[in-house]
């Protein structure tokens, strides 16, 4: 199978997007630099497992660019419909339990389908545009198989309920929707539709516990010690920071735990602390760079599927991180969503590990079909 | 329509994919631009709520300024005290540790319900008091639990100590915590410190400013859960200033201890320069004890007492001062232009219209010169000076020897009494001036009322005829006081007369020095409290000592030695007294404490004599008292007990100021009777 590619470089390595690559493990290894720190400077509780863990699904995504775009183009719906009815499964298994509960325990990991449902979603909806006739994309056949499925596992996301997990479904879906091609004004009517729904939603979906942060997040000091609590402790962690931060291992609103949650959704007020405006543009232009690449991937993408999926998966990697940054420096609703390759915690991890993958698995066809 | 084709989806998909990565990239933009925001424009801002959070600081209360004597002897200092505090935040097993502190330190119920009430209202790292003043025992066995009792905290601060007890009570006054309203009013966190104390009567309430002391600081970074993590800094506290004061502290004791368990005052001024050297008002309350919280039972004690120990009769007591007024009236009478030789024949009684005024001697002295009236105390002398004269000739020389002033000394209460003549009559009564109101004030009694400090600066302005103004504070060197202009002849007059009442076969010949060259000069008094009916008159007036206490008649006296070049003045009342002891009578009480200034040793000795007899000193008798009193409370247990203030501060300043207007109505009694002095 393998040929010799120029020099004395294995064609699979050669082939291997490096700059990316080694991009994503720089900010995967700084992530546990940050975890390190978070934990009072030590590899427990966080720093090591999560680096265990990393390199485990780094392993995984270089083994994911190897899986052809074809097979994740076949694949696609059978996926989708497991992972829906392992989202059914989770909320019977709640209701059985009496509780709400979004994992099931598959005896060696604990797996969260909600989280698989964010890349899966981007595939089928790409999927379901590439099989689409071209001639249809203007119809509304093309638009209510798109809205049930995305509907129907953001609707089981927000029974959980997660909000922000639910967001993301509908936003990735959303996004590969509007690069299919749909007429421009149905996203132009939709916004201004979301956007008069905000106050209901608000009001009669949510539960009392996400109005809450919704509201608090209008006004954080009307609420110092409750809710507000964390986005103000947050503001204050990146704000002291300065420039250049206060120095590795040297942040008092983490290590002294006024920063609530520094290892997880507000580990970026964590690193910031420490390494100051400078870190947190690091990250900025390390995840703009990634999703860059992801555009350019998409660009290069020779099928319909492949276009999409890419541009997609590079959109829930924006979601992901962009959502996060916002959030933790108070332009959003704290909704619970991590940041990537920096926040502690297995799923976000590995829902991103499965982007990069599956990127990587486009980027790599779109090279070999070049070549040839 | 448009035909929708591979190629033109393609074309669209890259528009719109430019179109996304554009929104994703001026999202980045915004994310970049909150960031410099946040961490340049902001940074500031932040890093100080940053510091905020980290630090905290805690005060430790400051050592209060000592209060001395002349002589640079403590009257109030500190004393180490190991207390017990709780942090509130740092508290994990709320119960277990309140049932641990309470077999440790003994804790009644009463103190495990404040404490509960306090951990409801405290906040935070305000520390909350368990308890104070332990002794080293138990302290230590707190101090080697500490790390199984998180949220106890055990501290070495300092107490305020009064050595001299009971002695110095309304002297100093005490110190207490801060009440609610102090805090809300002033929002000093210092208030709530445990340990904390401020001035809550006499000096250390009027001089707190002086005496308070900046406090110290202490700032410790903690966690968000309370976790200290390392001391950073610590401020020493600045001690209060030391006051000095011009009290002589072995005078005051001395008097103190003399005073026995009379309900009586003694003051002792210097003649030239009006330095307060004693200033006792007995019985007296313990400051320690005030100072600690005092106890209900003791409360009750002090409170039910009909000696009223919680008023200072200095300041506070006014009385008829009776025949002591009389040398300043002799001075008057002289004044009038009157020769110390011209003689009035007593016969006992003076028919003044359809009224006879009684001498004290029911068969008279006959024909009495000034010296011998001031002597012999005779009554009818003075009658008929003041019938002829009338007071409006008297009233000037009585105010200008200080009776109805106001001194200006460190205390929040003080009553001033009253100097009457005509005019004042008119103002208050709309009624005029009689001849008898005249006679009845001759002799110092009918409106006139003066307290015990008017009484000693009355004696030492006549002593050397200096406008002496009583000091409490030692700010320098004083000065003798200037003269007040009075004629030397007659000043020499009214010693020569208030050295035979002791000296000269007069009333207080008990009072004689019993040193070679030094003689006292003086003046007895006695004020009557109850009426006396003319039936019981003729039937014989009733003895002192088969009245009830609150109907005797108050003793006073007033003196300075050495009579001829006097340095030294007092004042004695005791209330109630009616002569009844010779031990602790006033002419006696004034040989003894007048004999300490000139010979401490002589003093002290018979001092202790006496002492034996009257069971110990005034600090033993009062541990006495309480013993007996807890041990008859205990006894009466199963009667329901009286209804007992809540707020014991308060109400002893309640009783203080009911027993202080008490006081006026037995001066009033006293004022509407006429004669019987002497």
């Amino acid at each position: 199978m393998s040929r010799i590619g120029p020099g004395m470089v294995p064609a699979p390595l050669a082939q291997l997007p490096w700059k990316v690559l080694l991009l994503v493990l720089a900010v995967g290894c700084f992530g546990l630099v940050v975890l390190y720190s978070a934990a009072g400077g030590s590899l427990y509780p966080w720093a090591y497992s999560q680096g265990l863990r990393f390199f485990v699904f780094f392993g995984m995504a270089i083994a994911l660019s190897r899986v052809p775009e074809r097979f994740w183009a076949h694949g696609t719906f059978p996926m989708y419909g497991v992972i829906l009815l392992m989202l059914l499964g989770v909320e019977a298994l709640g209701a059985v339990a009496g509780g709400s509960q979004r994992w099931l325990d598959l005896g060696i990991i604990r797996l969260q389908p909600s989280e698989l449902m964010k890349p899966i979603i981007v595939l089928t909806m790409a999927r379901f545009y590439e099989i689409l006739p071209a001639s249809e994309i203007r119809k509304f056949g093309a638009l209510w198989p798109a809205a049930v499925l995305i509907g129907l596992p953001a609707a089981l996301v927000m029974l959980q309920p997660d909000l922000g997990t639910a967001l993301m479904i509908v936003g990735s879906g959303v996004a590969v929707m509007f690069l299919s091609g749909i007429p421009l004004r149905l996203f132009i009517g939709g916004g201004l539709a979301m956007a008069a729904a905000i106050p209901l939603v608000v009001n009669f979906v949510l539960h009392d516990y996400q109005r809450n942060r919704v509201l608090v997040f209008m006004s954080p000091e009307s609420d110092p010690l409750g809710t507000g609590y964390h986005i103000s402790q947050s503001k204050i962690a990146i704000g002291s920071g300065g420039i250049f931060g206060k120095g590795f291992l040297n942040g008092t609103q983490s290590h002294l735990d006024y920063l609530p949650e520094g290892h997880t959704d507000f580990a970026l007020a964590t690193m910031m602390e420490e390494w100051g405006l400078m870190g947190g543009l690091f990250i900025i232009l390390a995840f703009g760079f990634l999703i860059g690449w992801g555009i350019s991937v998409s660009m290069r993408a020779k099928t319909r599927f492949g276009r999409l999926t890419a541009a997609g998966l590079s959109a829930t990697i924006f979601f992901y991180s962009s959502i996060n940054m916002l959030m933790v420096m108070g332009l959003a609703p704290v909704v619970g969503i991590p940041l990537p390759l920096i926040s502690f915690g297995g799923t976000a991890q590995m829902t991103f590990m499965i982007c990069f993958g599956i990127l990587m698995s486009i980027d790599r066809e779109s090279r070999r079909k070049q070549r040839w | 329509m448009l035909k929708v084709t591979e190629a033109s989806q393609t074309y669209s998909f890259s528009r719109r994919a430019l179109l996304m990565g554009g929104a994703q990239a001026s999202i980045a933009l915004v994310l970049a631009g909150r960031m410099t925001w946040l961490s340049v424009f902001e940074n500031e801002r932040y890093k100080m709520m940053a510091e905020d959070n980290r630090v905290s600081l805690t005060l430790s209360p400051p050592r209060r300024g000592w209060i001395v004597d002349r002589n640079g002897q403590p009257l109030a200092n500190n004393r180490t005290d190991f207390r017990v505090d709780l942090i509130p935040d740092r508290l994990e097993k709320r119960e277990e540790t309140l049932a641990a502190l309470q077999q440790m330190l003994g804790l009644t119920p009463e103190d495990m319900a404040r404490i509960a009430t306090d951990l409801k209202r405290a906040q935070g790292f305000q520390p909350v008091q368990v308890k104070e003043s332990l002794d080293w025992e138990r302290y230590a066995m707190v101090l080697v639990r500490l790390p199984e009792l998180p949220g106890v905290q055990a501290t070495q601060g300092f107490t305020r100590n009064y050595p001299l007890g009971a002695g110095v009570g309304h002297l100093i006054g005490y110190v207490g915590a801060a009440s609610a309203e102090q805090y809300k009013e002033s929002k000093d966190p210092l208030m709530v410190t445990p340990g904390f104390k401020m001035g809550k009567d006499g000096l250390e309430k009027t001089l707190e400013n002086r005496l308070r002391g900046t406090a110290g600081a202490k700032r410790v970074e903690v966690t968000a859960r309370g976790k200290l993590v390392r001391e950073l800094a610590t401020r020493p506290d600045v001690p209060g200033k030391t006051v000095k004061l011009t009290i002589d502290a072995g005078l005051q004791e001395y008097c103190a201890r003399r005073l026995a368990d009379n309900s009586g005052s003694i003051v002792v001024l210097d003649c030239l320069t009006g330095d307060v050297l004693a200033m006792v008002s007995m019985p007296g309350y313990d400051p320690n004890s005030f100072s600690d919280g005092i106890s209900q039972t003791e409360w009750k004690m002090l409170s039910g007492d009909d000696h009223v120990p919680l008023m200072n009769k200095v300041l506070q007591g006014l009385y008829p001062p009776g025949s002591t007024v009389k040398p300043m009236h002799a001075l008057a009478v002289l004044r009038a232009g009157i020769s110390p030789n011209a003689t009035v024949n007593c016969t006992g009684a003076l028919q003044v219209g359809r009224r006879a005024f009684h001498c004290h001697s029911r068969r008279g002295h006959g024909a009495v010169n000034m010296e011998r009236a001031v002597a012999q105390s005779c009554d009818i002398y003075f009658y008929s000076m003041a019938r002829e004269l009338g007071y409006d000739a008297f009233a000037p020389t009585v105010r200008e020897m200080g009776l109805g002033q106001r001194f200006d000394l460190p205390y929040t209460s003080q009553r001033f009494g009253t100097v009457p003549d005509s005019a004042w009559k008119e103002k208050k009564y709309k009624q005029p001036w009689t001849i008898a109101d005249s006679v009845n004030a001759s002799i110092g009694q009918g409106y006139v009322l003066a307290n015990p400090l008017q009484l000693a600066v009355m004696a030492a302005r006549m002593a050397q005829g200096r406008a002496i103004v009583p000091r409490l504070l030692l700010d320098g060197v004083h000065e003798p006081a200037p003269s007040l202009g009075i004629d030397p002849q007659h000043i020499q007059t009214v010693r020569q007369c208030m050295w035979a009442v002791i000296n000269g076969g007069g009333t207080g010949g008990k009072a004689r020095l019993p040193i070679s060259g030094i003689e006292l000069a003086g003046k007895t008094g006695t004020a009557q409290v109850r009426a006396i009916t003319s039936a019981e008159r003729s039937s014989g007036v009733l003895k002192n000592a088969s009245l009830p206490f609150k109907l005797r008649d108050h003793a006073l006296f007033v003196c300075f030695a050495p009579w001829d070049n006097p340095r030294y003045a007092a004042s004695i009342v005791l209330e109630h007294h009616g002569h009844v002891n010779p031990v602790t009578d006033v002419a006696p009480t004034a040989r003894d404490i007048m004999t300490f200034l000139f010979d401490r040793e002589k003093a002290m000795a018979s001092l202790h004599a006496l002492e034996k007899g009257w069971g110990g000193t005034y600090s033993e008798r009062l541990a006495q008292k309480s013993e007996a009193f807890k041990a008859a409370q205990a006894a009466a247990k199963a009667a329901p007990p009286p209804p007992v203030p809540e707020d014991a501060e308060a109400a002893a300043s309640n009783v203080v100021s009911e027993a202080a207007n008490a006081t006026v109505p037995v001066g009033d009694v006293a004022g509407r009777n006429e004669d019987r002095a002497e």
